[in-house]
Order: structure tokens, then sequence, then C-alpha cells
């Protein structure tokens, strides 16, 4: 049983112009075995707050914690939060020209094992991962992300996820630009990790569409830096009806 | 992108060139003035201008640098000692500057090259025999003459006709050298070169590679700057006859304040010829500046040319600079194929930032990119030995990034 928690989080984004305050005091507590589902109209900070939690370094945090197990997660580096079990399934994932998929696939897995998994095990077990996200063998020597879909650099960061088995995961936005297929196969990929581990997920989405393959526990809606209502699943068939409005003033849809 | 290329995408390969936006870089192919094959050439320094750095050919040179080798004022007050370990198929011979075999190969195309072949006392023959296979490369090691000290020297590397050799050339020590090498690859003889510039970090070296292949003969040039303070060479490559394959291979990795400068030419003046170029560099650290020159000439009698180039440049750290060269000129319709690419990416903190996301550490990070980066070319080496060092070099030079 592990816990994260985010206490009165403020983070800054740190541009050329300056720094802007992002986040305004997120209060989050996630525990194994839940799924938070956080909505939020475009650039109310969900990012942000991904990034945060993970230690980009744009992205300065101002004031709060985030707590894994009691332990400090924003003392650690980057590569630290993620052997400390933190996963983050990026927006926009990143290409890394030159690095193929296999050499990076095994790599993570060994930094986050702690050792290098048996050659022959770990060819079965990302076959298998692979085969279940419909992703095509000729990937793996690939170059990471490198000229990938839109979907398919969705499906890899799931991929990562089953092989990674972090203890809390991020998902943000996994589902955006994801054609009904792909929904499907991505959300399947969430749900057997689910089962599978004992996990905390932090679900980010704009549209509540995956939330009906991907079911959560909780529903938080974030707007303007921080959770501004929670609740259980009918908290999202109200955005979907109604819309971001009453939460922000801003008549924006949750339905795509 | 920028678009590149002069003479691009007459058949087959195509040209392309990228590079990222904040990377300080230049990826130009300017029309030249003239052509390159125009370019004067001679033995005899004092035929040449001192170059004042504007020049086509020394624009990007740091000429202070130089320590005087282009305008005659670095006097030879030094020697370069030329070591030679082989299979004792091969003959080794010093000898001096009325030697008949000397400039067989080319003739100096800038006034460093004629400075060196002007002042060299004695020169270093190694010859591989004819209708032999060397069982063991052969090691040039050419010393730098100490700190503060300037040598020229001469070295001339002969393979037989249907000889098979593969030989080291091994650049070691400090001071400033400059020197003319020779490549001499007989009718059907193969020849396997790596020259390796691991200088002290004093060092200066500018250098005319002059490479001659036969009717049917092979030549895999691999050139590999790590060290130095200012490192220059400049292989050209021309065929004597019909048949010939050159494949010119390059491996640089600058660091703080070091200028390597790659400077290749191809001469393609007989039919039926093959070129293939493919040089990759790394850069980290202030003041990094590497550049790389390819010129490629396709002369009107070079019917059925086959030829590709291509560079590589990844920029580790901010502050380094990646200047990159490709010019293609055709003067032959009826040809296999001809292209240029080049490309300056940059390492960049995304990168960086998702592969430690993954739990892998700075380090290692930063190991994956370059080890991936290089990887082509080092698989490309078929002297295992040296393979191996160079390996462990670039960890070296890894290390010094993360100290
Ligand atoms: N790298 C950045 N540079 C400049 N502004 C940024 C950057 N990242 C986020 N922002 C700004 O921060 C706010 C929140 O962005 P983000 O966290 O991406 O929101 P969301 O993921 O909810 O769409 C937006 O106003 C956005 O413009
Ligand atoms: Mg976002």
């Amino acid at each position: 049983m592990a816990t994260l928690e985010i206490k009165d989080l403020h983070a800054s984004v740190v541009t050329d112009e300056g720094t802007k305050e992002i986040l305004a005091g997120v209060n989050l507590t996630i525990r194994s075995g839940e799924t938070h589902a956080i909505m939020g109209p475009n650039g109310s900070g969900k990012s942000t707050l991904s990034y945060a939690i993970a230690g980009h370094p744009r992205y300065r945090v101002t004031s709060g914690e985030v707590l894994l197990d009691g332990e400090n997660v924003l003392e650690m580096g980057v590569d630290e939060r993620a052997r400390a079990g933190l996963f983050l399934a990026m927006q926009y994932p990143v290409e890394v020209p030159g690095v193929s998929m296999s050499n990076f696939l095994r790599s993570a897995a060994t930094a986050v094992r702690g050792e290098a998994p048996k050659l022959r095990h770990w060819v079965k077990e990302v076959k298998d991962e692979m085969g279940k996200l419909d992703i095509a063998g000729e990937f793996a020597d690939r170059s990471v992300n490198e000229g990938f879909s839109g979907g398919e650099k969705k499906r890899h960061e799931i991929l990562q996820l089953s092989l990674l088995k972090p203890k809390f995961a991020i998902l943000d936005e996994t589902d955006s630009g994801l054609d009904v297929d792909a929904l499907h196969v991505v959300s399947k990929g969430v749900n057997e990790f689910r089962e599978n581990n004992d996990a905390g997920i932090m679900l980010i989405t704009h549209y509540s569409r995956i939330l009906k393959h991907v079911e959560p526990d909780y529903v938080h809606v974030f707007a303007e830096g921080r959770i501004v209502e929670s609740g259980g699943k009918e908290l999202a068939d109200d955005l979907e009806e109604n819309g971001y409005m009453k939460f922000t003033g801003q008549a924006e849809p949750a339905k795509a | 992108m920028t678009a590149t290329g002069v003479e691009e995408d007459h058949s087959g390969a195509g040209s392309a060139s990228g590079t990222d936006d904040n990377v300080a870089t230049a990826v130009e192919a300017a029309v030249p003035a003239a052509s390159r094959g125009e370019r004067f050439t001679g033995f005899d320094v004092e035929a040449f201008e001192v170059p004042g750095g504007r020049e086509e050919n020394w624009r990007f040179t740091p000429m202070k640098r130089l320590r005087g080798l282009h305008d005659g004022s670095a006097v030879a007050d030094g020697k370069a000692v030329v070591d030679v370990d082989g299979p004792e198929e091969i003959t080794v011979e010093t000898v001096d500057r009325a030697d008949g075999r000397l400039g067989q190969a080319g003739v100096p195309s800038d006034r460093v090259a004629a400075q060196a072949f002007s002042s060299f006392t004695h020169a270093t023959v190694v010859t591989a025999p004819g209708d032999t296979k060397l069982g063991k490369p052969a090691t040039v090691r050419v010393t730098g003459p100490g700190e503060g000290r300037t040598a020229y020297g001469h070295v001339q590397i002969r393979v037989e006709p249907f000889g098979e050799a593969a030989v080291v050339l091994d650049h070691v020590g400090s001071g400033t050298v400059a020197d003319n090498v020779e490549f001499v690859v007989g009718d059907g003889a193969k020849l396997t070169v790596v020259s390796v510039q691991d200088w002290a970090d004093d060092a200066v070296h500018v250098s005319e590679q002059h490479l001659a292949l036969g009717r049917d003969a092979t030549l895999k040039h691999t050139v590999v700057t790590l060290g130095g303070d200012l490192v220059r060479v400049s292989p050209t490559a021309r065929f004597g006859d019909s048949g010939g394959d050159v494949e010119m291979l390059g491996l640089y990795f600058a660091d703080a304040g070091q200028h390597q400068e790659h400077r290749l030419f191809v001469d393609h003046a007989r039919p039926h010829c093959k070129s293939n170029v493919l040089y990759k560099g790394a850069l980290q650290g202030d003041g990094a500046h590497t550049v790389w020159i390819g010129d490629v000439l396709i002369r009107a009698a070079a019917e059925a040319t086959d030829t590709f180039e291509l560079n590589r440049n990844l920029v580790l750290t901010e502050g380094g600079r990646a200047d990159s060269v490709p010019n293609l000129e055709i003067e032959t319709g009826e040809i296999e194929g001809a292209g240029h690419a080049s490309a300056t990416g940059r390492f960049d903190d995304e990168q960086l930032f998702y592969l430690q996301s993954r739990g892998i550490a700075e380090d290692q990070a930063r190991r994956l990119v370059v080890r991936a980066f290089f990887h082509e070319i080092l698989m490309k080496i078929d002297v295992p030995e040296v393979r191996e060092r160079l390996e462990a070099s670039i960890e070296a030079e890894l290390e010094a990034v993360n100290a």
C-alpha cells in the first residue's frame, strides 16, 4: 500500500520572458489501487502539475510538497523519482533520434528494476506487451518516438507503463488524438495495468470519453491551477452534459 | 529545414539538410566562386599566397592558432618521430626528399601542406607487397615534437597491385605539426586506413592526406579526431583509372575550446568509380568548434559515378558550434547516383528529461545518445583493437563532461 500526497503545491513555468505562476495550491492524495481522473479545460495547468511532479526543469515548485510514502519527491532528481516508482505518460512524448526503442526500453527497465532483466525473459515480455498494444515488432528497431504518429507515441507510453510497473502513474491526456480503435487498445492497456498491479493512477483528461473505458474512483475538476471540485463518476457525467462553464465561467465542452 | 545543394537530386539518393533551431551552426552549400577542381595546387610553398583567413579554404580556421604554419614564421625546431610496427611482409624505408615516389598521390592544395612539403627533411615510406593479404594491421605512430616545438613531416603508404593491407596511423604527443600523408593504392589493391588524431591538448596539427586509387582499387579511409587544440585534416581522393571505390569515414569529438576541421575533396575524373562519405561529430563544452567541408566534383569524363556524402553533428551542450558545408558539383548527366545530406542536432533538455523520467541517470542518458550516434561508424572500423580503443576514448570524453 503506497500513498502519493500532493500538498498545497504551487509551481511556475520558467520562460524567456520570466516566470509565471501556474499551479495555485494543489491538494490531492492518491492511494494504491485508486484511479483519480483530473478533468480541466485547456491551459488550466494539468500538464504543469504532471511535469512538476516528474521534475521537469522548466517548471519550478515555489511552495508545497509532494510525498511518496512520506518521502519528499521534490528533493529527488528526475531519474530518482522514476526509480522511486513514479511514471509520467506524457501528453507529447519526446523524440530521441538514434536511440532504438529496444535499447531505450531495456535501459529504462534496468534502471527501474535495479538490475538488467534476463535477456530471454525480457524479449518475450516486450514482445507480449507490444502485441497487446497492437505495436508492430519493427518498432523495436526504430528511434524512440521518431516519426511516430500521435497514436503510436501514446501506445508506446502505455507500453512503458506496462513494462516499468510504477507505484503511481500519471497519464497526461493519453486519450487525446486517439481514434476509436486506438482508444480501445490504450484503455485496455491501462485497465490491464490496473488489474495486475496495485498502483495508483492520475488520469488527466480534457474529455470524458476515456472514462467510459477506464472507470475512475474519483473525479476532480481542475481550473486555474488547482482542484475546484471533487466527486465521484457522476461529476464526469455532469461535465459531459454541461461543460466546464460553472467551474471556469467559460463555456468549454468536456465532450468531444 | 534549409535547402542546400548546388547540383542535387540528379538521380537517386538526393539531398537533405536539417538543423535544429537553437543550435549554433551553419549548414550551407553556397555556389563557390570557382569550381573546386580549379583550386591552385603546388609543391612549392612560395607559389602560394599567404592566406589572410577570408579565403574559402581558410574561412573557418582560427588563423592565429596556426602558430605561423601558414605564413612561413613557424620554423622547424623539432622532429615528429615516426615508428612503424607491422607484419614482416611490409617494407619500411626512410628516404630523403629526392625520392621520386614522393608526391605521387597528390599535390598540396593549401599553403600549409605546401610548407610541409617544402620543409620536411626525411619521409617514411611503408610498402605492403602485391598479391599478398597482410595478416595483421600495421601501425604507423607519429609522435609530435613536444610542447612549443614545430615539425614538418611526410609519410607515404603504398599497397602494390592486388595487395591487401590495413594501416593504423596514430598521432600522439605534443607540439605543432604540418604534414602530407600519401596513400598509393595500386591496381586491384585494397587498403583500410584509420588515422587517429589522439594528440595532447596543446597540439596543432594540419595535415593533407592524399588518397590515390588505381584501377579497381578499394580504399576505406577513416579519420578519427579526438585530441589537440587545433586539428585540420584535409583528405583528397583521386582515381587514377576506372573501377575505384573509396569509402571515407570520420568520427570527431570536440571538447571545450577545441577546433576540429575536416575538409574532404573527392575528385571524380574517371568513369565507374564510387565514393561514399560519412562523417559524424559530437561537440561538448564552451567554444568547441567543428568544421566539415565535403567537396565532391564529378567531372565530365566521370560517367557512371556513384557518390553519396553525409555529415551529421550532435551538439551535446551549449556553447558548441558545428559548421557543415556539403558541395556537390556535377559536370556530366551520365551518373549512377549522387547525393549529399547534412544535419546538426542537439541533445536537448527535453530528450534528457524524457530518458531520465524513465529512471535512466543523466550520464547514462548522455552515453546512450552518443553511443547510438557513433555506433554506425564504429561498426565500420574493421580493426578491432582500434574500435575498442575508440569506444573507450568516447566513454572517457563523456566522463569529462559529467565531471
Ligand atoms: N513551457 C511553457 N512556456 C510557456 N507557457 C507555458 C508553458 N507550459 C505551460 N504554460 C502555460 O501554463 C498554462 C498551463 O498550461 P498546461 O499546464 O499545459 O495546461 P493544460 O495541460 O491544462 O492544458 C497555460 O497558460 C500555458 O500557456
Ligand atoms: Mg496538457
